[in-house]
This record gives structure tokens, sequence and C-alpha cells, in this order.
């Protein structure tokens, strides 16, 4: 438990929190790559998982993808695309997408797919577009299961963005791999707990989204306490 | 024999499911509760092998309060068919029969023996007893619920609307089985259904529920037939409605039967 | 191919590691998941924020989860049993929701029935509920089990062998073929072990293999 302290004692020197290697420094660079790859993995996959649901095929190409995705470790594609790009951030940042779009994909097809065929039936009987029953009926009905895709797949790039300082020297994980090759576990402890807070607090903001999408897109009106299906994918590193 | 004495039924909320029913089902015979939903017949039904317990009066059966019976023992001794068959869909038919016998401890090779019997005695091919319930029909398995039920030989059946869920074809097919499976086998029968015309092809005794478990008429069905105790029965059991009133019409010296708009129904033995 | 053919004595050591360390990682996983399911499943009062504070488990990175399980249970940290604890967390935060699922996938009507006809309450659980919930607590455990080996790699950060060596080796010594070799053995695992649990699976829940035939005439 004394570790605790000294984790606690590390945090509380105003040292630490300064320079290139402070922390404020270390969470901003932190959250940058985590929004970076969560934004290109959305680029990707959410058109894609959108246009999947909507023409209700490839449901086992996105099966397949997920599944296969789960079992690639992400350390081994890290350490790959290491040593075929170098040291720096594209290797990391690769790693990060190829982790992230399976969550995506699968908020994005499943929450399109799970709309009722009566509901967009009868839009399209109503005279709306393919592309109008797309933008107002399938996607705000599917939002509160695509933001938990997106939930899902943040979380994982926020945990797993610490291996990128295994070939970067970039974000919170640089504390936790000086301290372990120096044998400095309060640094290590501290950074731990720093990545970890920073984890509960993007979870917790985005759960409030998933929540609010359901109650004022997908059914404004109705009980929110309603479970959205939970798109959770792939491990956590 | 069951008897209800003054039982009733509260839950929370402003209306009682059942209030101060009474009735006694004699041995060896079939009653049949019928009503529309809300007139609490399940919940009566259910009290007899205690899944409900009533929060008044009592349900003795052969003058035994049920309330001191175990209610594992107690439904173990009860025969009970449900709606959809209630089968256990990851055993097969065989072991389904079996259920109760093997759960007594009975050995599992001679309840299956046992079991196979049963299914010919419901109308069943016994090889049909390997498969699982989702490879049968709706009727099949509703037969298969009726040999479970058989399956310790008990003096009660409890029938909670046991073919509602079929074909109308093949409702009438299980009625007449049970017709006749019930000459040889002389159970004590509580039956439930909202279907007039089933309960007075199947029941000694008839009694009709209004709302709440208040009985609105019971006897026979010829009696409630002749004799509607108010305008609840006589617009329940339809015996206003055209095809229910009958007259006869002589047509080249045989007497037929006329409904109330005036289509021949039947003709009259010689 | 020459690399592997020079050091495949040392991948299956490192394969038999991998497996020792992620075996009992989800066997224990199932042993407290499905309880904690089962629990949250028939009192959802006490049930759901145990739920929702086993999912928010998952939320714990990885490496900094190594690093507070030897304080937290006083273990070395460059321990198997450290790899272990760790695995079973997040194999637990993976599986307690499908778990509840899994109970809640269970036909009540089905069980009604079952205690309608005379099971005792235990009797439901062994003989009704949990063969009923096989089939989908199998489709969680499937998850889990790939996530594990996938994971289990990790543990070469902090010198816990498996076939996590051979990326943090091979890449600090720059040899592609052993980075490569440990991605597809460590793919390969997994995709046995899940194969193994399919058919585990099927037999296990021979219902579902013929879902409604088409029925012969009564």
């Amino acid at each position: 438990m004394s570790l605790f302290l000294d984790a606690l004692s590390w945090l509380g020197d105003g040292a630490n929190w300064t320079g290139p290697d402070g922390v404020p420094t270390r969470v901003l660079q932190h959250l940058a790559i985590t929004a970076a790859v969560v934004g290109i993995s959305a680029a990707v996959a959410l058109p894609a998982g959108v246009l999947i649901g909507h023409s209700r095929r490839g449901a086992g190409v996105v099966g397949a993808l997920t599944g296969a995705a789960r079992a690639i470790p992400t350390l081994g594609l890290l350490t790959m695309l290491g040593l075929a790009l170098g040291i720096g951030l594209l290797a990391p940042m690769l790693a990060l997408v190829v982790l992230a779009i399976p969550s995506v994909l699968a908020g994005a097809y499943a929450g399109v797919q799970a709309v009722d065929p009566a509901t967009t039936g009868a839009a399209k009987a109503i005279g709306m577009s393919s592309r109008q029953v797309v933008f107002r009926v399938e996607l705000p009905l599917a939002s509160p299961v695509i933001i938990g895709g997106l939930r899902a797949a943040t979380l994982q790039v926020v945990a797993t963005a610490t291996l990128a300082a295994y070939t970067a020297d970039f974000g919170l994980g640089r504390y936790l791999f000086t301290g372990l090759k120096s044998r400095e576990y309060a640094e290590m402890l501290a950074g731990a707990l720093l990545v970890a807070v920073l984890a509960l607090l993007l979870e917790l903001a985005l759960a409030t989204a998933q929540r609010q999408a359901a109650v004022r897109l997908a059914a404004p009106g109705r009980n929110p306490s309603q479970r959205t299906p939970d798109t959770r994918e792939k491990e956590p590193a | 024999m069951i008897e209800f004495e003054s039982v009733s039924k509260t839950y929370p909320g402003p209306t009682a499911a059942v209030s101060e029913f009474s009735l006694t089902v004699p041995s060896h015979r079939t009653v049949v509760l019928v009503g529309s939903s809300g007139s609490g017949k399940s919940t009566l039904l259910r009290m007899v092998n205690r899944m409900v317990d009533p929060t008044g009066g009592r349900v003795l059966i052969d003058d035994e309060d049920v309330r001191d019976r175990d209610p594992v023992a107690l439904r173990r001794s009860i025969g009970y068919v449900l709606q959809n068959g209630g089968l256990m869909p990851h055993w097969t038919v065989l072991d389904n029969v079996a259920t109760v016998p093997v759960l007594t401890g009975t050995p599992k090779r001679q309840a299956r023996l046992a079991a196979k019997e049963l299914l010919e005695r419901v109308g069943l091919d016994p090889a049909m007893g390997r498969r699982y319930p989702g490879q049968l029909s709706g009727g099949q398995q509703q037969r298969v619920g009726v040999a479970r039920a058989l399956a310790t030989d008990p003096n009660i059946l409890l029938m909670d609307e046991p073919f509602g869920a079929v074909d109308p074809i093949m409702r009438r097919e299980l009625q007449e089985e049970l017709l006749r499976l019930q000459t040889e086998l002389h159970k004590t029968i509580l039956f439930v259904t909202h279907d007039i015309d089933e309960a007075f092809l199947l029941g000694d005794e008839v009694v009709v529920l209004r709302e709440g478990g208040q009985i609105a008429q019971r006897g026979t069905p010829a009696e409630i037939l002749a004799a509607p105790a108010d305008d609840f029965v006589r617009g329940f059991t339809g015996v206003d409605r055209a095809e229910r009133t009958l007259s006869t019409m002589e047509v080249d010296g045989r007497t037929i039967a006329v409904d109330g708009t005036g289509r021949p129904v039947g003709v009259f033995a010689p | 191919m020459t690399w592997l053919n020079a050091n495949w004595p040392q991948v299956i050591e490192l394969s038999g590691d991998h497996l020792a360390l992620s075996v009992p990682a989800i066997l224990i996983s199932i042993l407290i998941a499905v309880p904690i399911g089962r629990l949250a499943h028939r009192r959802p009062k006490i049930g759901t924020p145990l739920l929702s504070a086993a999912t928010l488990m998952y939320a714990i990175p990885a490496l900094p989860l190594l690093i507070i399980i030897p304080v937290v249970f006083g273990i070395p940290l460059r321990s198997p049993a450290t790899m272990i604890v760790a695995l079973s967390v997040y194999g637990v935060a993976l599986l307690v929701r499908t778990a509840a699922d899994a109970f809640g996938s269970v036909d009540a009507r089905v069980r009604e029935a079952a205690v309608a006809v005379g099971h005792s309450p235990r009797s439901v659980f062994w003989r009704v509920d949990l063969p009923l919930a096989i089939p989908v607590l199998l489709s969680g455990i499937r998850v889990v089990t790939v996530s594990t080996v996938s994971l289990v790699t990790i543990g070469a950060l902090i010198g816990v062998p498996s076939l996590g060596t051979l990326l943090t080796d091979g890449f600090q010594r720059g040899i592609e073929a052993e980075v490569a070799t440990g991605v597809i053995v460590t793919i390969i695992l997994a995709l046995i072990l899940d194969v193994l649990l399919l058919a585990a699976g099927r037999a296990a829940a021979p219902w579902t293999r013929t879902p409604r035939a088409k029925a012969v005439a009564a």
C-alpha cells in the first residue's frame, strides 16, 4: 500500500507537472492520439457499417471481421508495424485504428440493422428517398447503438494507447515504460492511475452521450432506462 | 376431489383477481372453468398446485389443505398441461415425458420405457421420443404435454388452455383424444379455457366466470344452454346467436334442423 | 521460415506457457462471472450495480492493471499469478453481461412449466436454467477465450514468458520473422481453442442443432 502513497506523492510533486515530460503535456498527447484514432476509425467504419446495415447484407462479413480482429494481439500488430515503419507515431496509430474499427463497424451495422423494417418500409412508402431513409430514420434510431460502438472503441484506444509509448515517445504510456525500465514503480503506478482516471472519465462522458441519444433521438418520450446492446469488442490493453 | 373454500387473491392494486370463490370438483369428473381474460380462471387453477397461494380461504384436495403440502411434492403428484406444451426444449420428447418419474427417483431406463407407452397412449409414434420439442408440430407438442402429465398416473389433471395455441382442426382432434382418454382413465380434471364450445364439449360441468372470479352460472352444458342465468351468460354462451337457435323443419318426410338464419345444419336420426 | 526452423522448440515451449496462462484465467472468469450474471438476472437490485462495476473494470488499461495487481495482492510483479489475475479481471468484465443475458434468454414460460411439474428450485437451476443458458453463455465464453489468448502477449512487457516474448524480443532485435511467428501462432492458438469450444457447445446443446425440422403427421 505504501506504493500507492508513493504514487500519490509522485502525482503531488509539482516538478512532474511541468515541461515536455509533465503530466499536462502527456495527458494532452494521450487525448490527441485517442481522438485522432477514433476519428480515423469512424471515418472509415461508420459509412461502411451504416451501408451494410442499410442493405441488410454482409452480416457474415462483419461477424468474421470483428471475430478475426479480436484474435490479433495488439502488441503483435504494434511491433510488426514498428519494425516495418520504424520508430514513430505512424505504427501505433495504425495498430490502434485496426483495434478500433471492429467496434465502430459492429455498432453502426448492428444499430442500423436493428431498426424495424416496418419503420423503414413505411418511410419509403410515404415517399422518402434511400438517402432520406438513412439520414432521417435509420441514423437517429440507431444513434444509441452507434455511439455505443464509438464508446467501446474509445475505451479500448485510450487504454491501449499506453502501448504507443513502446515504439514512440508519446502519451501517458511513457511513464509506464520508463518506470518499468528503471524500476521506478511509483512513477509507473502514477501513470497507471492517470490512464485509469482518463478512461473512466471518457467512459462516463460517452455513456451520458449514449443515454442522451437514446432519449432525444431514438425514442423521444420513452423511458430512457432501456438498455442498448453492448457492442464491445476485442481486448483492452 | 378438489374444493375451493371461499378463496380470494388480491394483488397490490385496486381490484382483486379472485374474491370469495367456492367450488367443488368431484372426483373422476371434468369441470371446465370458462371466462374471458381477467376472469381469474388461470389464477384459480394455479392455486391447486400452489403456483399461486390464495390470500384468503383455502383449497383442499381430498379434504387436505394444499397449504400443508410441500409445494414441490404437491406439484409432482398432480398432472399439469400448459398452453404451448411447456416442454423443456433441451430434452428429448422421451425425457420430457419421463420428467416427473425421474425427479421422484424412478430409474431412467424404466421411466423412458414407460414414457414410450405413454406416447402411444396419446396417439404419437414412440419413435418420436428421440426428437426434441422444437422438431414437433404444435399439436404433437401438446400431446407430449398430456403424456408428461399422465406419467405418474396422478389422480388430478390441471389443464390451462392446453389447446389454445393450435389450429382449429388440430384442436378438434386433441379434444376428441382427451375425451377418449378420459373414458379410459377417469381422472379428476380441472380445465380452463376461454372457448365456450370447448367447455361444452369437454365439461361434465361448466363454470362460467365473470370478472374477478365471480361465478355467473354453473351446471351441465345442457342446463346452461337450456336456462342461461342472465344476460352475461346468454351473451357469453351465444345462446341468442343465430347458429345456436335451432328449429326443426319437415322436408320429404325427414326432420331437419335449421338455425336462426334459416340455414340447414343437420338431420334428426330416424 | 528459416527462423522458425531454427527456433521451433522455443515456439512450442512458449505456446505451452501461453496456454498455462490463458486456460486458468478463462476458467476463473467463467466460475466468477456465471454466478454474478445469475444474481444480476434474479435480483436486478443487487445485480445491476454489480454488473456495471464489473463492466467498468474493463476500462482499466492492461499495463497499469498489471502493475496495480501485485500491489493489491502482494504477489511479485513478474509472476504468472499476476498475469492470471489480470486476465481473469478482464474475463469477468467481458463475460458478466453475457452471463446475465444468457439466463435472461431462458424462456420464462419454460422455467414456470418446470416449476409447475414439480422441479425443486435447485433442480430448476441445474437442469433447466443452466443448460438452456449454454448457447448464449458459450458465445460469451468464446469472446473471452479469444480475447484472453490475444491479451496474454502483454505479459511479455513485464517479463512473463508467453508467445508475446517473441513480439518484444523480435522487436528489440529487429527480427521480423520472429514477430510474425508470435502473431500468427497466437492467432492459431486462439482459433484452435475457439473451434474446440464450438464443438463442445454443439455436443452440450444438441437441441439447437436441428431447429424446427419439418414435423411429420402425428
